[in-house]
């Protein structure tokens, strides 16, 4: 390396010339349109008009926290579809790493198909299933018809449309809950579980007082993980059921998309923008505050 | 290990692969319907009762993606925006993670994790605005902006926990010899983590290919990619499910075998470095 004036300096100022260009990045590509976003939802502008945005304080928040009752809906199915496809990934990927916690033949396999559905393309997948959920031509209602169940209309019903996407939610997640909760099981410490034996405590107490403490750390961060992506899915319900039938799967990601994309509504969706950030950020709060009060 | 020590019941070896099986089959059974539907001719693919292993082959689903639409130009589109997107990334993010990680420079850390909470559509709205007003929309490089706010905390949180991990007396020993912080991170600790560095190069990567919600409003007639052809491809013209499978698998195939090079970091990309395998 050169080591001239230019040199020395560089190494002098190493630890603020490193990061530089990537903070600068970040200021651009993030801290900007957020404050962006910020402002704007202050205002009332629409893209497609000629206006003017005009500043209006609060009014955007006002309205969607009292008088839009749709993204009031909106918010309550994004809760709600988050905690039903979180919740069944939680059981389900803690079920299959408690069954997968020994040595057997295929460990590697296993890993590999649990990788697959979690970096295949959501689009490609939701385009997958919407064939498989076709109501009569689909290869659901035939799995169902030969287990003898009767046929469901999955995502093209509005009583079923939020349980049909949050299965592809499942689908694709639960192998992450799995694979962390496994690397949890393998830390644990083979103490406790001597003395249980020892005391005689039977195996569904020695997971309810033993393993699930233990693993608390790392499933809670897990779910973190989950539930900050699941409030905010887009991709598989935009292109499977675009938010219908009758809004009956609009999320609020959904729901702003449409104000700011088709209505050019740019002020009033960027407060949904803000509104939703404080919901993911709410719920962040909440699980690392369930984290930090584990005792272990 | 718990075996034996949790006092479990051992499930005898033909119950275990049993359970394995049935809790494995959805996650097989939909790649493997993906894929022999985009081999079946129209007349089988919305047969019903379908058939699943007794079907004729055709590659006329692939055919028809590739002579009805642009599906090379959307492909090219996906590899230039992923490449750019991943290239500057790392260009950015290396020396970015490297300095968090030696000067822990942890309130740099928590903005970046900040960034991966806020939803993306935060940061679509204004994108939209700025790049519409300087004529950018359907540009490269509007595209390769927006992805890197998904890839760039990925590539730098991954790779601070890499970095950590380079033994502190190696680099001091080379400074000691007068070596400058640039030659300790160029000659010292980047080759120690290209292991690292291949795996975040893969990440971001794939999340880059996978992009809906950036790309569905930034990208236009010549710079449409994979994702949103595919959209298109339901919401309007196609209901050959050949096709649309044919399509499908065309996206996830590049993107599932290059994954599998890199999966033993997936996870700790995943989880933002919370959980290493």
């Amino acid at each position: 390396m050169s080591s001239g004036r230019l040199g020395r300096w560089a190494h002098r100022h190493a630890r603020w010339l490193f990061p530089a260009p990537a903070v600068l990045l970040v200021a651009v590509i993030i801290v900007y349109p957020i404050a962006y976003t910020v402002w704007m939802s202050l205002q009332e502008w629409f893209a497609s008009s000629l206006t003017a945005p005009h500043f209006i304080g609060l009014a955007n928040y006002r309205k969607i926290a009292l008088a839009d009752a749709r993204f009031q809906e909106a918010v309550g199915r994004t809760v709600y579809f988050t905690i039903v496809a979180v919740g069944a990934e939680t059981v389900l990927g803690l079920a299959m790493a408690l069954l997968f916690n020994r040595q057997f033949w295929g460990r590697g396999l296993l890993r590999t198909l649990a990788i697959l559905p979690m970096v295949a393309t959501p689009t490609a997948i939701g385009l997958v299933f919407v064939m498989m959920y076709h109501p009569s031509l689909g290869v659901a209602n035939y799995l169902l018809s030969v287990v003898g169940l009767s046929p469901w209309r999955w995502t093209y019903s509005s009583q079923t449309a939020l349980y049909a996407l949050a299965m592809v939610d499942v689908w694709q997640w639960t192998p992450l809950i799995m694979l962390i909760a496994l690397a949890g099981l393998a830390s644990l410490p083979r103490e406790p579980y001597e003395a249980a034996h020892l005391d005689g405590a039977s195996t569904l107490r020695a997971f309810w007082h033993i393993t699930l403490p233990l693993l608390r750390p790392a499933l809670v961060v897990a779910v973190l993980f989950r539930a900050i992506d699941a409030l905010k899915t887009f991709d598989i319900i935009f292109v499977m059921t675009q938010g219908g039938p009758a809004n009956a799967s609009e999320t609020i990601n959904i729901l702003l998309f449409n104000q700011a994309f088709s209505y050019f509504n740019m002020g009033y969706a960027s407060s949904m923008a803000v509104a939703l950030f404080a919901v993911v950020m709410g719920a962040s709060l909440i699980l690392i505050k369930v984290r930090r009060t584990t005792t272990w | 290990m718990v075996r034996g020590g949790a006092g479990r019941r051992r499930l005898s070896t033909a119950a275990f692969y049993a359970l394995a099986g049935l809790f494995m089959l959805p996650t097989v059974f939909v790649f493997y319907w993906m894929i022999t539907l985009s081999l079946k001719p129209q007349v089988e693919a919305t047969a019903y009762p379908p058939s699943f292993v007794r079907f004729s082959v055709t590659a006329a689903g692939y055919r028809e993606v590739f002579t009805k639409y642009p599906f090379f130009l959307y492909t090219w589109n996906s590899l230039v925006v992923a490449a750019g997107c991943t290239a500057l990334g790392l260009a950015v993010g290396l020396p970015a993670a490297y300095s968090i990680a030696r000067w822990r420079q942890q309130r740099l850390a928590v903005v970046i994790l900040v960034a991966r909470i806020i939803p993306g559509i935060a940061y679509l709205i204004p994108w939209y605005i700025f790049f519409r007003r300087l004529r950018m929309v359907d540009t490269y490089g509007a595209l390769i902006l927006t992805h890197l706010i998904v890839s760039l905390p990925i590539i730098i949180w991954v790779m601070i926990s890499f970095f950590e991990d380079v033994p502190a007396e190696l680099e001091d020993a080379a400074l000691i010899d007068g070596c400058s912080y640039l030659g300790v991170f160029w000659r010292i600790a980047l080759p120690l983590v290209k292991p690292g560095v291949v795996a975040t190069a893969i990440l971001s990567f794939v999340f880059s290919w996978n992009n809906f919600l950036f790309s569905v409003i930034l990208a236009g007639r010549s710079t449409r990619t994979l994702p949103i052809a595919v959209y298109t491809m339901i919401s309007y013209e196609e209901i050959n499910w050949g096709t649309l499978a044919a399509a499908a698998t065309l996206i996830t195939l590049p993107v599932l075998v290059v994954a599998l090079l890199a999966q033993r970091h997936i996870v700790s990309g995943l989880t933002f470095g919370a959980v290493k395998q």
